[in-house]
């Protein structure tokens, strides 16, 4: 059972978005830029970071909502995805995005673990300085999505498959489309 | 040395928004709502949540100018000192030591957050509403805490510069760029 009381139906951070609208706003437009929005990343592998940082954070919510919705960019690559989050050095994926991954996973346990030679290492695989700065704050926008999900401990379902046709839906419109309504939602609880 | 090029002369975290305009435009939003906007909690109390969970992931940059907003809005910097600390002993309201212990189980991970700890901050009053804005503010700073730091900012460690830009945080919030 969550923490405080949260509108039923909406699984993970939507029913705590639908709780307070006015910060599901930012949230959502971050999520945006960083993950849907026109970039030199695909957006795929964007999503595949945020995968990899919230499985490092052990929230499984964000981890198989953006494993499916990384799938969806990935022509259906549910295999990738998997890799990417057992050990990513041997996932079949560039050296560049092992590269930034590094980097994210270093963001993960703090921000003063990132180095000069992981920063030089991403950027010899051709890594820009915008690629750089949106893997860091993914990364460290992961580490926020992921506490805010399990510290108001929201309920959501445990069987990969059902995230798929959301994670579709996600990849097809963005966030800010398929996260309309959260107003509407806590208007009908509150 | 940033670990990008990010633009000379500005401190910590606006570097990094002068940088990506597109990402500081919801941040910003995010922190003035979080923190600025009225709420039951008021701004000094949710600054000292702001700053205590940046004590904590060790950023230099963020605890010492949201502890210079919190000052700003309390009237001293006796509180900042002591909840940074100790916060058994530091002299905020029981309502808020229980808040704060909340943020500082979500800074070490989400999960750790117990029913007994939720129960504790409602038994002295807390509103659902404040404990979910504590839990992400908390949740928040873990990021803008990492994104400071990830990205090697200058920070420099000049305390009139800090207690200025607190006074400013204070009163202006968040929502515009500063200069």
């Amino acid at each position: 059972m969550p923490h405080i009381a949260l509108p039923e139906g909406l699984p993970g951070i939507r029913g705590a978005m639908a709780f307070r609208p006015e910060i599901a706003g930012p949230m959502s437009e971050l999520a945006e830029v960083l993950l849907h929005g026109p970039h030199s990343l695909p957006a795929g592998e964007r999503e595949l970071i945020a995968t990899y940082v919230s499985s490092l954070n052990d929230c499984y919510y964000c981890q198989t909502s953006h494993g499916a919705i990384a799938a969806a960019h990935l022509d259906g690559d549910e295999e990738v995805v998997r890799r990417v989050k057992e050990d990513f050095r041997q996932a079949e994926i560039s050296e560049k995005l092992k590269a930034l991954l590094a980097i994210a996973a270093k963001v993960q346990r703090g921000g003063k673990n990132v180095t000069a030679e992981d920063v030089g290492l991403a950027r010899e695989y051709g890594a820009t300085d915008v690629e750089i700065h949106d893997t860091v704050l993914i990364a460290a926008a992961f580490c926020m999505y992921n506490r805010y999900v399990d510290g108001l401990a929201t309920t959501y379902p445990r069987d990969e498959a059902s995230y798929r046709e959301r994670g579709k839906q996600v990849a097809r419109e963005g966030y800010v489309s398929a996260g309309k309504g959260y107003g509407q939602a806590a208007a009908s609880t509150r | 040395m940033a670990h990008i090029a990010l633009p000379e002369g500005l401190p910590g975290i606006s570097a990094g928004f002068a940088f990506r305009p597109e990402t500081a435009k919801p941040m910003r939003e995010l922190a003035h709502i979080l923190l600025h906007e009225p709420g039951t909690l008021t701004p000094g109390e949710r600054e000292l949540i702001a700053t205590y969970v940046s004590a904590r992931n060790d950023c230099y940059f963020c605890q010492t100018s949201h502890g210079a907003a919190a000052a700003a809005h309390l009237g001293g910097e006796e509180a900042v000192q002591r909840v940074k600390e100790d916060l058994e002993t530091a002299p905020v309201s029981a309502k808020l030591r229980a808040l704060l212990k909340i943020a500082g189980k979500v800074q070490s991970g989400g999960k750790n957050v117990s029913e007994e700890d939720v129960a504790q901050a409602r038994g002295l009053g807390a509103t659902d509403l404040e404990i979910h804005d504590t839990v992400l503010i908390a949740a928040a700073f873990c990021m803008y805490n990492r994104y400071v730091d990830g990205l090697g900012t200058w920070q420099p460690q000049d305390p009139s510069m800090y207690a200025q830009m607190g006074k400013r945080l204070a009163e202006h919030g968040y929502r515009n760029p500063s200069r």
